[in-house]
């Protein structure tokens, strides 16, 4: 009996990412979900500038590249245009929480009927290690050489939190990938995100804490422990946001 | 006779569009093009379509860029300003060799200029448009049933050739009213989008829509292809008008509303017995440069006519090689130059060249 | 106890470890005498038998190179 094997909606093409880079493991689990709730043949994801620039040669779905942060957009064009089918972007944190800010707040304050995957690593991955939005304070980045001083370049943002705040939004959670356990849990996240927009729910964002160890100047080991050390703490994992459950507890307080 | 009804330009483009079979517009509202997104909004609800007023016109390209992917007529309207906004997306909808509609109603420049008409886009338009090489089929209307059937014809060249059309109008073209008779307007049969990422079914191979090409041989490849279909296009698709120009020694260059300005200059002209016609024409990219090197037969001198400080001229220049005097007649900031600038252009250049003879 | 076995793309693996440093049972290591067609040192069974099917390694590779079976 086979008890793990590689997802129909991954190809068999050879990541490119560097070695120990969690970017992989979260294509994995959202091509299982697509496996799971079988929908491949009906997906469109909508890929990023940054790292996973190319996660459209890995997912066996049809696939669109877009400019820098415009994701959101795109797949609002996509799921307006069809609106059978499962659309889903998957973005860095340059990409989602700098350059797309605009088109991620306003994807999530519509509503639009799509899947956000949100991979958090705190650095811009493909440019070679600059300062993030997300970046930590005193993190040291090629940009923040000195450590991020917020002072002078200001917070890191914590996105499902401020996503939280508008009536938009449908299911905001933020996950992690460092072990089996939090695999397992954002696997649950992912699969909840895609199925509320086969439920015709709305506007779902998971927000992955992924590890970039080559930029970060770690092991792949060292950089699994940094998230639990560091990550976590700034940006704690959970439900933000559940809007099909706040009104089942709503309705049940009053039964 | 078909039957015909009072529209405002831009109202003309926006029901060209439903009749061309668009039922997706995305927008942000900016003077004076508008009425556009009023209408769809409207209208769209109302046919099924989808009509959504975006964040930003950066969004609004990047929407229009994703109906584009599935094969669906799509468009988006703006102004100046917006229209630089959207131009990073009109470099990756080149680069994807994604068809869509784009229409820029202009007004004067640069910066937040002003909400009067001007022509000062033209270069933006034709040469540009975005960053890498590429080209946008241009379209000039004159006159609002001229919005309407270059809307339809302007949606079918962008199946064709998998590539954007834009409608070059202005403030004065978008706002005129004038009857406009839609039954004339013929829509041609789909075309096929093979490409198209509508989901694979599990029947096929996914399809990608991208831009983006590491390798330099094949981004090389890809570039050398789309000057090709471009190539194919500037031989097949050329579109103007000509007026007057049988035996013309002066001959005028103006598109869009400097062209309806230049034609009472040209009767009037030639009721002082000056020899003086026009070429308008109506795809400013590709431009009609066989029409004006033709035009050397009889012509002497040319006199560009524009909304702009001199862009066109250097289209009319070239396609000329240099064997006329080009002049330029202007208004810009929003004015435009009146009949009298113009025929007073044609008498000073009428004296020249007979001076010469 | 049912017996497992485990396939590898070899000519995939990036040499991260983490396979390695997840398997309860210690069923894994880098092969230091070995080079794929990467560069890296790639992950083999060096105690196959040991080997439960929990699948932990492969749920940790980030470049999804295990094929985890057990039993008949």
């Amino acid at each position: 009996m086979v008890v793990f094997d590689k997802p129909h909606a991954l190809n068999d093409i050879p990541f490119h990412y560097c070695p120990g880079c969690t970017h992989g493991i979260i294509h994995r689990l959202v091509a299982e979900v697509m496996d799971e709730l079988g929908i491949e043949g009906k997906a469109v994801g909508i890929a990023p500038v940054g790292c996973s620039v190319m996660a459209y040669n890995y997912f066996n779905c049809d696939m669109i590249e877009a400019a820098h942060g415009r994701a959101p957009a795109i797949a609002t064009g996509v799921k307006r245009a069809l609106p059978d089918s499962i659309v889903f972007t998957y973005q860095g944190d340059g990409d989602l929480a700098s350059i797309g800010m605009a088109e991620t707040v306003h994807a999530a304050a519509r509503n639009e009927n799509i899947t956000v995957i949100f991979v958090n690593n705190a650095i811009y991955g493909m440019t070679g290690g600059q300062m993030a939005p997300t970046s930590l304070p005193g993190q040291v980045t090629q940009t923040s050489p000195y450590g991020r001083d917020v002072k002078q370049c200001g917070f890191p943002i914590r996105v499902c939190e401020m996503l939280a705040t508008l009536d938009g939004p449908e299911y905001l959670e933020r996950v992690t990938v460092n072990n089996v356990k939090q695999i397992r849990n954002a696997k649950k996240a992912i699969k909840k995100a895609f199925q509320n927009q086969v439920e015709g729910k709305g506007f779902s964002l998971i927000e992955v804490l992924s590890t970039c160890p080559t930029n970060w100047g770690m092991t792949p080991q060292a950089a699994l422990k940094w998230i639990d050390d560091k990550m976590i703490p700034y940006y704690p994992l959970g439900v933000y946001k559940d809007r099909t459950a706040a009104a089942a507890a709503v309705e049940k307080e009053e039964n | 006779m078909a039957d015909k009804v009072l529209m405002k330009g831009n109202e003309a483009i926006a029901e060209a569009a439903i009749i061309a079979g668009c039922r997706h517009y995305f927008g942000y509202p900016i003077t004076p093009q508008t009425e556009i997104a009023a209408y769809m909004a409207k209208r769209l609800p109302k046919i099924g379509g989808v009509f959504l007023q975006a964040e930003s016109e950066v969004a609004a390209i990047n929407m229009v860029y994703g109906v584009a992917s599935t094969g669906t007529r799509v468009m988006t309207s703006s102004s100046s300003p917006g229209i630089s906004l959207k131009s990073e997306g009109l470099s990756y909808l080149a680069g994807a060799d994604l068809p869509s509609l784009v229409v820029n109603v202009q007004r004067g420049g640069p910066g937040l200029g002003g909400i009067q008409p001007s022509q000062a886009d033209y270069f933006q338009a034709t040469k540009g448009g975005g960053h890498g090489d590429f080209h946008m089929i241009v379209l000039a209307p004159s006159s609002v049933q001229e919005m309407a059937e270059l809307t339809v014809h302007g949606f079918e060249l962008a199946d064709k050739y998998r590539m954007t059309s834009m409608i070059l109008a202005d403030g004065t073209m978008g706002q005129m009213m004038e009857p406009v008779a839609l039954d004339a307007l013929k829509v041609g049969e789909p075309v096929e989008k093979p490409w198209a990422t509508t989901g694979t079914k599990l029947e096929r191979v996914h399809n990608i829509v991208n831009s983006l090409s590491l390798v330099p041989e094949e981004l090389e490849e890809l570039n050398f292809a789309r000057y090709e279909r471009y190539k194919v296009i500037e031989e097949n698709e050329v579109m103007y008008e000509t007026y007057r120009m049988e035996d013309a020694e002066i001959c005028i260059a103006a598109f869009g509303i400097a062209s309806r300005v230049s034609r009472n200059a040209v009767d009037a002209a030639r009721e002082m017995g000056i020899k003086v016609g026009m070429i308008r024409p109506i795809t400013l990219w590709p431009f009609p440069k066989k029409a004006f090197k033709d035009s050397l037969a009889t012509c002497k001198a040319y006199i560009s006519v524009e909304l702009s400080m001199g862009q066109m001229i250097e289209d009319v220049m070239l396609a000329t090689e240099g064997k006329a005097p080009v002049t330029l007649c202007n208004r810009v900031g929003g004015m435009i130059p009146s009949p009298e600038q113009v025929l007073e252009s044609i008498k000073e250049t009428a004296a020249r060249i007979g001076g010469n003879n | 106890m049912a017996k497992c076995k485990l396939t590898f793309k070899t000519d995939n693996c990036k040499g991260c470890g983490l396979c390695v440093d997840v398997c309860p049972k210690h069923v894994l290591a880098l092969a230091e005498d070995q080079i794929n067609k990467k560069g890296h040192h790639p992950v083999v069974a060096v105690n196959p038998e040991a080997c439960i099917g929990c699948a932990f390694c492969a749920t940790m590779c980030p470049d999804c190179i295990i094929k985890v079976e057990k039993g008949e």
